[in-house]
């Protein structure tokens, strides 16, 4: 019960976002600090949860562990070709094989 | 825009199942908070246990880009009524403002413009919660030792590399995870905001001499 409750204030929350600026109806303008502030909000939230998951999943960081090296292979993938599926695939094919290797 | 939509709807509703959600309560986070890193993120947390409050603070952070879209778009919805305002804002996703805001600046009859908005909008939410669905259904027939939680991260992965452009985007980048280490221990995922707020830091203040020149 208490996780829909959750749900529903994240989505009230996103929603308050979302209307923010439109609702206001342009009588306020987004203050430029903000605005520079808002560009690395995904970067440094999705990495919060990533490094964790790459290097802490299996309780010590070393370079055999599957999800670091898949992870990081991944990573190359989305720099060379910022292709979010094929990023995916190819993380998976890795941590597969190696998984199997074991 | 739509077909792109469909591969992470099942990821999302497959991961979902897996992190113990009921898959009633799963199918609904799609159509209540409807925002895909939100989602991703959300089947993480709740994997994980973490409080309530937490995880509406780490999807308010997540989704604050969104603020972004709105300040971009105030002006051109301006004469609407208020409810339209609220049935778009609803709408208001990466991949709707991606695919309106050129077209907006265009000479597009300003009377008929946030219909644009409406189609993009309504046309990813039907597409986002079919998807989402058939993840839900999926989910329940896929072993644990997929290890598909993992496809979570790389989704993540996949978002953030992109964005890595100059030296503030790579502090940032390399500050939160450190962060995201260090404070891994702490109680109730606090590593997350932590990690966050350090890495919005360092980003804004090595952006901020390169603004000023």
């Amino acid at each position: 019960m208490s996780l829909w409750l959750t749900v529903i204030a994240a989505g009230i929350a996103t929603f308050v976002i979302r209307l923010s600026f439109i609702g206001m109806a342009g009588r306020i303008a987004i203050a430029p600090w903000f605005e520079r502030m808002l560009r690395f909000v995904p970067i440094a939230a999705l990495t919060a949860l990533v490094w964790p998951d790459l290097l802490l999943a299996s309780g010590a960081a070393t370079l055999g562990e599957p999800r670091l090296l898949a992870g990081l292979a991944a990573a190359c993938v989305a720099w060379q070709t910022r292709n979010t599926l094929l990023t995916i695939a190819v993380g998976m094919m890795i941590l597969w094989g190696m998984q199997w290797l074991q | 825009m739509l077909a792109g939509a469909i591969p992470f709807g099942l990821i999302y509703g497959v991961l979902a199942v897996k992190a113990g959600m009921s898959p009633l309560l799963a199918i609904a986070i799609a159509s209540i908070v409807f925002a895909g890193s939100a989602q991703f993120m959300l089947t993480q947390l709740v994997a994980a246990a973490t409080p309530g409050a937490l995880m509406v603070l780490s999807v308010f952070v997540i989704n604050l880009r969104h603020a972004l879209y709105s300040a971009a778009l105030a002006d051109k919805l301006q004469p609407l009524s208020l409810r339209w305002k609220a049935l778009l804002a609803y709408l208001l996703t990466d991949e709707a403002y991606a695919a309106v805001i050129r077209r907006f600046d265009s000479n597009v009859s300003p009377g008929t413009r946030h219909w644009f908005l409406f189609g993009a909008g309504f046309g990813l939410w039907f597409v986002w919660q079919l998807a989402c669905v058939a993840g839900v259904l999926l989910g329940g027939q896929i072993p644990a030792h997929w290890s598909l939680d993992f496809a979570g991260t790389l989704t993540f992965i996949a978002i953030v590399v992109p964005l890595l452009r100059d030296r503030a985007t790579w502090a940032a980048m390399f500050v939160a995870g450190l962060v995201s280490l260090l404070a891994f221990a702490l109680p109730y995922k606090l590593s997350i905001i932590a990690a966050a707020l350090a890495g919005m830091t360092a980003g804004v203040v090595l952006d901020h001499p390169r603004e000023a020149a």
